[in-house]
């Protein structure tokens, strides 16, 4: 495998909500492809987990580390600083800030045309039109989705982690987002950790994770992972087709 | 025709004019203008379409721009510079049909002493039919003296018919108490647009109040007032659109509270006619967290995050 990867380990991390309700119940593995996806059913903890990679969330117990630095009592912020983007899965709107503040504020520096027009290109996105836009509630959700997509291009760091990139964007700018989750993999630094269901995403995924209920379901290399993800699985939980009836 | 008096005025109107009304110390104003200096006449210059005038029967100034006149800045900046001045001036602006100007009309009080210092600029705008105006004002107070610090302006409006004026105004702390009363009459295809952005702190204390009568058939508004109140401080936003014919008015008041800080809204609609679609927007909190989330994801601080933003929102 070509380029440098970053290793982020879990050791035994458990995640619960204020009320004690749990949802990350337990999960120890080691990341260290390029590009890891992490997929498996609505509400088993997928969204929990990245967030707390971010910073977002604190562990309830255990440890997250990155190139073996124990991260777990760092704040956002200061993961933010060791190298670990994360692009929100509902993109936050700021009345005032443009789509230029944003993306200089991500990369730490000012920012010249041409470097905006490549950033926004890689989201399908013409700098021309969005940069002196407010990321306001002005702007579609596709469309901030996209920038927000961009503020973690625009990092440039070694850990990139996506909440769902796929959602709201139309099949012309997935597919353009999907070359450059491909360019970086296929690059010489940055490695991904992307929650998705997309197929496309799946199919270029160096190793994939199946997260349900709060574990682990599987783990593994996409090629043993993928042909029997959904094997022996109703997406359906309707208890009729499930061999019960309806109370 | 040209009417050029000498400038003449002190360092702390020098320091001022730079930040309220981008004056250049080496090429002065690029415009006609009217430099006021603690109730005096600073310096005046008028241009060939734009003219300058003393009123005759109280202070203040009626400023005429011929119609048809495109591209020219008038700059009408006022000044305080020590305490105990209580300064009330009555500037007029008659815009000429389809003339295209800009106003800068900035103000500054500076107050080093015990006793209050004041500025009160009456306006009024008389628009023609199709003239456009930009009127920009900036607000600061200086020094480090207790007396209060205060400015209150009233700008009146006349919008005839298919005239354009925005009003674009900022005040970011110093200012100890202002009442800023605004009121705007449309006709016919007039359209009028304010941007507001006010930021206190301390105790200080800032009213704001806007009273537009949309008359005139496909008229518009639209208000935006964005505010910060910090500290101790106090804002009010009154703000009241009437629709009277087929019109669109459209107002929102967006604060960010911070500290101990506090803000009134009361934005009214009055729609007197089936076709005024008339909206009102009022957004008053703390910071929402997900954008200090957003920026601290990015690498700033907490306090980073704030302070951009409150930059980005007062912008």
């Amino acid at each position: 495998m070509k380029g440098v990867t970053t290793l982020l380990e879990f050791q035994d991390v458990k995640w619960q909500l204020p009320s004690g309700e749990p949802i990350i119940k337990g999960i120890t593995c080691k990341l260290d492809s390029r590009l890891t996806v992490i997929t498996g059913p609505n509400g088993g903890g997928k969204t929990s987990l990245a967030k707390l990679i971010a910073g977002v969330e604190k562990c309830t117990s255990g440890k997250i580390l990155l190139d073996g630095t124990d991260i777990t009592d760092m704040d956002i912020t200061g993961r933010a600083k060791l190298g670990i983007a994360y692009a929100f899965q509902q993109p936050v709107r700021f009345k005032g800030l443009t789509v230029r503040d944003l993306l200089e504020l991500s990369a730490g520096e000012k920012l010249g045309h041409n470097e905006l027009c490549a950033l926004l290109g890689k989201v399908g996105l013409c700098a021309e039109e969005y940069i002196d836009r407010e990321m306001s509630g002005a702007l579609s959700g596709g469309e901030a989705k996209r920038i927000e997509i961009a503020t973690v291009l625009a990092r440039n760091v070694k850990l990139s982690v996506f909440d769902e990139p796929e959602a709201g964007i139309d099949l012309w700018s997935f597919s353009r987002l999907v070359e450059t989750f491909e360019e970086i993999r296929n690059g010489t630094t940055g490695s991904l950790v992307i929650i998705s269901h997309q197929e496309r995403i799946l199919s270029i995924a160096d190793e994939i994770i199946v997260v349900a209920d709060g574990t682990i379901r599987t783990a593994g290399p996409r090629e043993e992972v993928l042909p029997k993800l959904l094997g022996g699985e109703y997406a359906c939980r309707c208890p009729q087709r499930n061999g019960g009836g309806c109370q | 025709m040209s009417n050029i008096m000498d400038v003449n005025f002190n360092g702390t109107t020098a320091e001022m004019l730079k930040i309220i009304s981008d004056y250049d110390e080496v090429s002065g104003f690029a415009g006609a203008y009217n430099i006021r200096e603690d109730s005096k006449c600073a310096g005046r210059r008028s241009s060939e379409n734009i003219t300058i005038e003393s009123k005759e029967d109280k202070p203040g100034i009626n400023i005429r721009v011929n119609p048809f006149t495109v591209g020219e800045t008038v700059f009408i900046p006022a000044c305080v510079t020590h305490s105990d001045v209580d300064d009330l001036v009555y500037n007029d602006f008659y815009i000429g049909e389809g003339a295209d100007v800009v106003v800068v009309a900035g103000c500054g009080v500076h107050n080093d002493g015990e006793e209050q210092a004041r500025h009160n600029g009456i306006h009024r705008f008389f628009l023609e039919k199709g003239a456009r105006v930009l009127y920009k004002e900036k607000h600061i107070g200086t020094g480090k003296g207790t007396g209060l610090r205060k400015i209150d302006p009233v700008t009146d409006c006349v919008l005839d018919e298919d005239s354009y004026l925005e009003m674009d105004t900022i005040q970011l702390r110093g200012v100890d108490r202002t009442t800023r009363s605004t009121s705007a009459v449309l006709g016919k295809g007039a359209k009028i647009v304010v941007r507001e952005r006010i930021m206190t702190d301390g105790d200080e204390e800032a009213v704001t109040k806007f009273h537009v009568e949309l008359n005139g058939e496909d008229s518009g508004a639209d208000l935006v007032s964005r505010s910060v109140a910090r500290g101790n401080s106090h804002q009010a936003f009154y703000s009241v659109v009437e629709g009277n014919n087929r019109c669109t008015g459209h107002s929102a008041c967006d604060a960010i509270l911070a500290d101990n800080g506090k803000v009134d809204a009361q934005p009214a609609l009055n729609a007197a006619n089936v076709d005024a679609a008339l909206i009102h927007e009022a957004a008053i909190g703390k910071i929402a967290g997900e954008q200090i989330l957003k920026l601290c994801s990015l690498g700033l601080t907490r306090e980073e995050a704030e302070e951009k933003i409150i930059e980005g929102f007062l912008k």
